[in-house]
């Protein structure tokens, strides 16, 4: 599913944030990635999503070489994949529903095909009640689960997780934990950077960590291994 | 493309001109400006070329034949004539054709020339008409080498100054235009800039859920279209309804027929489609100057 080998990235000015990295990660796995901050994992998850391209090495998701492929089929690759963020990057003039169409719409797809599958992922995570409300009248734990709709409403391969409870509370993390574990119950590979260390010790997964650039230990049913 | 995303990108276009309310004001204005000179020069440069090539049909050799020539001396110069090198045509104008034409010139006064028919003291003439107008010069230095030439006459300093004139109004015209087309064209880039700087957020998420960049420009192009041609109109109603007015108030006044200004039917329609391109073409150029440095993330 994801193959990673010999990738390295230099930034221009002169960071060198991932040295040498090789790692798979098989289809329906769900993987942590930890590490001290500025260890390079935000670079490790920003070349999933082709928001950064390697300096050196190949980076295989689906068959598609992320360091090798051309500028104009990104958006196509990025079809095949969702991203959610700690911020949640929800639009805040759009509705709930509207929140989760819009990644549909830019997509091209028709309006009735639209409106089923909305409603089907905003069911999963259980928000169909509240498909109307923008997203300053509801929580910060709802407003992750509409982004996690938008997110797998166009039936992506791979889940991306770029630290997704990092700005809620402990109570409301685990309800996006369960929503997480359920989507990868679909067949949903899930690759999710944390430094929650309650939930990678208690939901046991595969447990990358990564210091300096490379990788310090991968195990599965790792535990977090940092105090923090 | 598909046409929902059509209605949608035009939609997400007009929303971004409201949106920007001053900018969009600005850009429109600095266009309307700028079209109001374009336009303007274009009347003004249409009719002048106009002007002067139905003056380049004009420019002819007025050759005035001795009134002592016989009819033989009449033949032998004609053909001498027509043996000069880039003479097109040749008309001749017996002297009872010329006084016609002088009586009927003055009107109601030419009457007291009736008098002169039986001892016309006018010139036949030859008027000759160059292939090339700028070769006329040579061709009336020719001619009055002849014999049994009296008199040639041809309006050569009065030409040059004018074509000079016109190849003038050209150039300044052309400058101007393309000086005013830039400054339009920055004002609606930053004013697009804007937009894409309001909607960055936007653009991101679009940018993450796979959407091509192509799909992200529509609107920001539909934006640049409607400030270029929002900023023609004013411009395109303005001018032509001056030029019909200047029109019509030049084609009752009398003894203008030397200068024949365009009619307003086809003129307005040409100006109208050409501002309307230009309008297009510099709102659609600043648009995409702006969405291009914004796009290579």
């Amino acid at each position: 599913m994801i193959h990673m080998k010999d990738v390295w990235k230099t930034y221009p000015n002169g960071v060198m944030a991932i040295n040498g990295i090789n790692i798979d990660i098989e289809k329906g796995e769900f993987v942590y990635v930890v590490g001290p901050s500025g260890a390079g994992k935000s670079t490790f998850i920003k070349m999933m999503y082709r928001e950064e391209k390697p300096t050196r090495g190949d980076i295989i998701i689906n068959r598609n070489n992320l360091a090798k492929v051309k500028e104009r089929h990104i958006p196509y690759i990025r079809r095949n994949m969702g991203v959610i963020f700690q911020d949640f990057k929800l639009l805040p003039n759009l509705s709930v529903y509207e929140n989760v169409a819009f990644a549909m719409e830019v997509i091209e797809e028709s309006k009735t095909n639209i409106r089923k599958k909305v409603m089907n992922v905003l069911e999963i995570v259980r928000l169909k009640n509240k498909a109307r409300f923008f997203p300053h009248e509801i929580s910060g734990g709802e407003q992750q689960r509409v982004a996690i709709a938008r997110a797998i409403v166009n039936n992506p391969a791979v889940l991306i997780a770029d630290e997704p409870t990092g700005n809620l509370d402990p109570e409301t993390s685990w309800e996006i934990m369960h929503i997480l574990e359920e989507i990868n119950d679909r067949g949903t590979t899930i690759v999710m950077a944390t430094h929650n260390k309650e939930i990678v010790n208690t939901l046991r997964k595969r447990v990358i960590a990564i210091e300096e650039g490379r990788i310090a230990r991968d195990e599965q049913k790792g535990d977090y291994g940092y105090e923090r | 493309m598909k046409g929902r995303s059509l209605a949608r990108h035009i939609s997400e276009g007009g929303k971004n001109l409201i949106r920007n309310g001053w900018m969009t004001f600005a850009s429109i204005s600095a266009v309307t400006v700028m079209l109001l000179v374009v336009g303007a020069f274009l009347l003004l440069i249409m009719n002048v070329n106009h002007f002067a090539s139905s003056l380049e049909e004009d420019v002819e050799v007025r050759v005035f034949v001795d009134i002592t020539a016989s009819e033989t001396d009449q033949g032998e110069l004609l053909s001498e004539l027509e043996n000069i090198d880039g003479v097109d045509a040749i008309e001749f104008v017996p002297k009872e054709e010329g006084l016609d034409s002088l009586i009927a010139s003055l009107g109601d006064q030419g009457d007291i020339f009736e008098t002169l028919r039986d001892e016309n003291p006018l010139n036949d003439v030859f008027v000759v008409q160059a292939e090339n107008p700028e070769e006329t010069d040579l061709i009336a230095t020719d001619i009055e080498e002849l014999p049994h030439v009296e008199n040639v006459e041809y309006g050569s300093d009065i030409f040059e100054q004018l074509f000079a004139a016109t190849s003038l109004i050209r150039t300044i015209g052309l400058f101007l235009i393309l000086g005013l087309m830039f400054t339009a064209m920055f004002l609606i880039a930053n004013t697009i800039k804007l937009t894409i700087i309001a909607r960055k957020r936007e653009i991101q998420i679009m940018k993450l859920v796979g959407a091509t960049n192509g799909f992200i420009r529509w609107p920001f192009f539909i934006e640049g279209l409607l400030l270029g041609v929002l900023g023609a109109l004013i411009p395109i109603t303005v001018l032509a309804y001056s030029y019909s007015r200047f029109y019509s108030s030049m084609g009752t006044a009398t003894g203008v027929e030397f200068f024949q200004f365009l009619p307003t039917n086809p003129l307005a329609m040409q100006m109208a489609v050409l501002l309307l391109g230009i309008g297009a073409f510099v709102g659609v150029w600043g648009s995409m100057m702006s969405v291009r440095k914004f796009l290579r993330v």
